[in-house]
């Protein structure tokens, strides 16, 4: 039985190492989303996020200074986007696909010079008492600081949008923009804020690729986990809880390919690679064909155009 | 309170201006300018010299044109069915995979006829490119319609799931044998390769191709019924469900034709200016060409007259790299700023900026009222 637990427990650990970019990406859109804006451009934000994150850190080997530069990227990017679809009423499925355009060209232009730079790994955060707890502690409480934060993050999220009033409007707005704006809410406003946060938590997801997951730059580097995150967030029903295990399935499909290898079978690697694409297209399946439980769950003017004065 | 904020506000049109949907382009363009004179200003270079390199050098010879075209061919073969796509409201964004699938099943055909080639090969590998590509695209078209399920996520992933089929591919049944390892084919014969329109450069014979599509792109939307049902149902899908229009008829086909138009632009290219089967057949043409169906108003000549541009950007990207030493990144960094002009200005086509009027002041009482 130890013996089970000891071999379990790394993976168990690498399966919350590689959730936690989709998680906190995901986090982000999940709020965006409920104020009703579709933003596509998270994988543009999180390549931008990961790039100026790294970019932060080689320059003043600060870790902090690159996580908050990172998060503060993801903002700008976010801002771009909430300027075009919120003040100038764009369409939000083209403009966000924009933004991921643009951001994966932006992330290569900045990054050219460190691609091939090595920087220290973020450092693990060993809580003390919690880590040297049998099994859980291995697993749960011997990483970096970011992964504390998703998880936080999850509580955060969940607590805000269902726990406070500030999320309740938020809520309304993604329900139903006139009414929210009839009463008196700042429509805008709310958006403005919930796109900024979706652009933060995506540049901190990039920030985990860069410094933690992966500690170098490389062109892309996000390979498509932007995308993937989005597709979370319809598998979770826009629920922050359900997020977290979505998430960790995510994450132990992504290390599969790693684990398989190991265990002696002869699959090309390339389609175990393909796993987590091919995943994501059978969870979006799964959930979308109860249609019923999209509309009951998916905010009803999540994508839709808001005018004021129309 | 709020709603001053701006001095300025938008008033909706009766009508979208027509106008403004062929002048926002000609803006975007400029502003692209303005904004890339001012980017390299600040990054220390001399803008002239950036953007003369940039957009006027690479097509200032009889070869840089026929480049400008070989690069143009595949954009707006691509871009057609894009454009015939989002017309219709659908989002197929993973022409990128299509293309390759194309390339794969077009191309392949090459390999498996390698040395026993007719007359008959090459156009039997465009059939093949533009079922491939098809095929591709009707994993996202059924998952769509019979499940509900995004086809914007869907074709997006399976644009990774096509580059890593690729990718095995190359590494295995497909490599040469006689390449030394390398990921890539053998080298196609030239009867199974598009023949040069130009001689001595690399424009080939798909420049007809993809001019062909621009014109049936064009009869599609402005004479077929089924163009007049994908346009019904993208403006407003209650007046298509009304008018007995089968939605699902038309998700099928408009993904079906940007795949097949995608599966072309793939065996066109391995088939013209590459010659085999590589990992590096597309610069993220699939990609681009949405910018491009976007930039061309979703029409067929528009798309035509920006699938140049945009292959003028890649052109531009490489010069600037070669003359300058500035990053090939500077493409895509070029084309995202487009677009965001672009989607920014479109805001001209449907609504009106106005200056928001000043508060009514309350008038001034200049006599106490009396009451007789």
């Amino acid at each position: 039985m130890i013996a089970v637990f000891d071999s379990l427990a790394p993976i168990l650990a690498a399966m919350i190492t590689a959730a936690t970019p989709l998680l906190l990406a995901a986090l982000g859109e999940v709020v965006t989303e409920k104020s009703g804006v579709l933003n596509l451009g998270v994988e543009g934000m999180m390549l931008v996020g990961a790039v100026s994150g790294f970019a932060v850190t080689v320059t003043t080997g600060s870790h902090a200074m690159g996580i908050l530069m990172a998060a503060c990227a993801g903002v700008v990017m976010a801002l771009i986007f909430a300027f075009l679809t919120l003040t100038l009423l764009a369409n939000q499925v083209a403009t966000g696909l924009a933004l991921t355009l643009f951001g994966t060209g932006l992330s290569a232009l900045i990054g050219q010079g460190f691609v091939g730079t090595p920087i220290p790994r973020l450092p693990e955060l060993n809580l003390p008492g919690l880590s040297d707890l049998p099994f859980i502690g291995p697993i749960l409480f011997s990483h970096d600081a970011l992964v504390y934060l998703g998880l936080a993050m999850v509580g955060a999220v969940s607590w805000f949008l269902y726990d406070t009033r500030a999320g309740l409007v938020l809520r309304a707005i993604g329900e139903s923009h006139e009414a929210a704006h009839a009463i008196g809410f700042s429509v805008l406003g709310i958006r403005y804020l919930a796109v900024m946060f979706g652009g933060a938590m995506a540049g901190l997801a990039g920030a985990y690729l860069s410094l933690a997951y992966t500690p170098m730059w490389a062109e892309n580097m996000s390979s498509g986990r932007g995308w993937i995150a989005l597709a979370l967030v319809v598998f979770a029903t826009w629920k922050p809880g359900r997020l977290l295990l979505g998430a960790w399935l995510f994450g132990f499909v992504s290390i599969a390919e790693l684990h398989v290898q190991g265990l002696g079978l002869r699959v090309p690697s390339q389609f175990l690679s393909m796993l987590p694409y091919l995943a994501t297209i059978f969870v979006l399946v799964l959930i979308s064909r109860d249609a019923t439980r999209i509309r009951l769950n998916a905010p009803a003017c999540l994508g839709k155009v808001f005018h004021p004065d129309a | 309170m709020r709603r001053d904020a701006l001095p300025l506000r938008l008033e909706a049109r009766a009508t979208p201006s027509a106008a403004m949907v062929w002048l926002t382009p000609v803006l975007a363009v400029g502003l692209t300018l303005l904004s890339g004179f001012a980017l390299f200003a600040a990054l220390g270079f001399d803008p002239v010299r950036v953007l003369y390199g940039f957009f006027v050098e690479p097509v200032a010879s009889k070869r840089g044109i026929t480049e400008l075209v070989v690069k143009a061919t595949p954009l707006a073969t691509i871009a057609i069915g894009l454009a015939v796509a989002v017309r219709a409201n659908v989002w197929n964004i993973g022409a990128e995979g299509q293309l390759l699938m194309g390339a794969l099943t077009g191309g392949g055909l090459a390999l498996v006829f390698h040395g026993e080639e007719g007359p008959w090969l090459l156009p039997a590998m465009l059939v093949a490119g533009m079922l491939g590509g098809m095929a591709w695209a009707a994993i996202p078209a059924f998952l769509r319609t019979r499940f509900n399920a995004s086809e914007i996520l869907t074709s997006l992933m399976l644009v990774y799931v096509g580059r890593l089929l690729l990718g095995f591919l190359l590494n295995g049944p497909l490599r040469d044998p006689e390449g030394f390892n390398f990921p890539e084919s053998r080298l196609f014969n030239p009867e199974a390769m598009l023949p040069m329109m130009v001689p001595g450069t690399r424009m080939h014979l798909g420049a007809v191709f993809a001019l062909l599509v621009v014109g049936g792109g064009w009869l599609l939307l402005a004479r077929t019924f089924i163009g007049f049902q994908i346009k019904v149902v993208g403006l407003t899908p209650a007046a298509a469900a009304y008018a007995g229009f089968n939605e699902k008829r038309v998700v099928w086909f408009t993904l079906l034709l940007s795949g097949a138009l995608a599966g072309l632009a793939g065996v066109m290219e391995v088939a013209g200016p590459i010659g085999q089967i590589t990992p590096y057949i597309s610069p993220g043409y699939g990609f681009t060409a949405i910018i491009v169906a976007f930039l061309g108003r979703l029409h067929p000549v528009g798309i035509l007259l920006a699938a140049l541009l945009m292959a003028l950007s890649y052109l531009g990207g490489d010069a600037v790299q070669i003359t300058l030493g500035l990053p090939q990144a500077m493409t895509g960094v070029f084309q995202g700023m487009l677009l965001f002009f672009l989607l920014g200005c479109d805001v001209l086509v449907r609504y009106r900026i106005r200056r928001r009027r000043a508060p009514a002041q309350p008038q001034p009482q200049t006599a106490p009222v009396t009451v007789p």
